[in-house]
């Protein structure tokens, strides 16, 4: 049982006991991960026809980071897209901090994707950034569309106009991760990214377990992150009410002090 | 080991940005919740 004081810590955050829970588990994760990615998956090399030897060598490394940030990314606007939908059919107030929540932590990890994918780009194909190539293109657009959805949502406005305007923004937006994610195969000859390697099964056997794993990782990450941030998101909009009900009470002292010198 | 300054950067860039970003929900959730009673601290259910 808690004692008063542990329960008076846990109300002063947005802690509790399943966020503990994630928040090891992702911590243990991140550690078997590192040993996993730097000690047992081999580096990329491949012997052509003439003998000589190509790959990325450890660069590959940077998949661990890049395409489960690129996975989250896609997981945090896909989100967004249900809780907006849920949103303009219910119009409850739960649906839209949902979707602000997830619309955020998926700019995070978008932008992680276009910086890892950036700095994984430079050994692979001797280039930071290519704008012929339609993955990356179509991944920055993404990534603008949901930032320009959190700067929408900064615009002072009744806060069920705001959540209708923010919810259909949300639903355009959505429709490019489609584009992002079929890109690589609508444009083929339009992309220094390879088709779908997961599915194609090209990578190694070791490769392919601490993808999985990093994936899997980067969910747990995600889930502790959306219940902190949603949970602040609602306390913001407690605060929001609160100053409103004190704004009030404050302008109807003054009014009846003004009635009384009248 | 080859590429060690782009692994660096990558790896080191990620943990950065996700520490930084859970850092800020958390202090901004723990001082948004003292300034709630606590009988508003409750987390909503979908039908709120």
């Amino acid at each position: 049982m808690s004692s008063p004081a542990n329960r008076a810590a846990v109300l002063d955050s947005t802690s509790s006991r399943a966020t503990r829970v994630l928040g090891w588990l992702t911590l243990a994760g991140f550690a078997v991960l590192v040993a996993l990615a730097f000690a047992w998956v081999p580096e990329d090399t491949r012997i052509t026809e003439q003998g000589d030897v190509v790959g990325q060598f450890d660069a590959v490394r940077l998949m661990f980071v890049h395409v489960p940030s690129a996975i989250l990314a896609y997981t945090g606007f896909g989100l967004t897209f249900l809780a907006s939908v849920a949103y303009l059919r219910w119009r409850t107030d739960w649906w839209d901090i949902m979707a602000h929540s997830s619309a955020e932590i998926g700019v995070v990890f978008g932008v992680l994707t276009l910086v890892t994918g950036s700095i994984w780009g430079r050994p692979t194909w001797q280039t930071w950034w290519e704008w012929g190539d339609v993955r990356l293109v179509t991944t920055l657009v993404m990534v603008l569309v949901f930032i320009g959805y959190l700067a929408v949502r900064r615009i002072p406005a009744d806060s069920a106009v705001q959540a209708r305007r923010s919810a259909v923004i949300a639903l355009v937006g959505t429709a490019n991760i489609v584009i992002v994610n079929r890109s690589v195969d609508w444009w083929e000859n339009r992309t220094l990214h390879q088709q779908s390697t997961l599915i194609a099964r090209k990578i190694r056997d070791e490769t392919l377990f601490t993808l999985s794993f990093a994936l899997a990782v980067g969910m747990v990450l995600f889930a502790w992150l959306l219940l902190h941030r949603f949970r602040t998101a609602y306390l913001e909009r407690q605060v929001e009410e609160l100053e409103v009900q004190e704004a009030l009470v404050q302008r109807r002292a003054e009014a009846s002090l003004g009635g009384d010198r009248a | 080991m080859t590429h060690v300054g782009y692994l660096i950067a990558g790896w080191g860039i990620s943990v950065a940005a996700v520490l930084a970003y859970a850092g800020w929900v958390l202090v901004r959730g723990r001082s948004l919740s003292r300034r709630v009673p606590e009988n508003r601290r409750r987390w909503m259910m979908p039908g709120d």
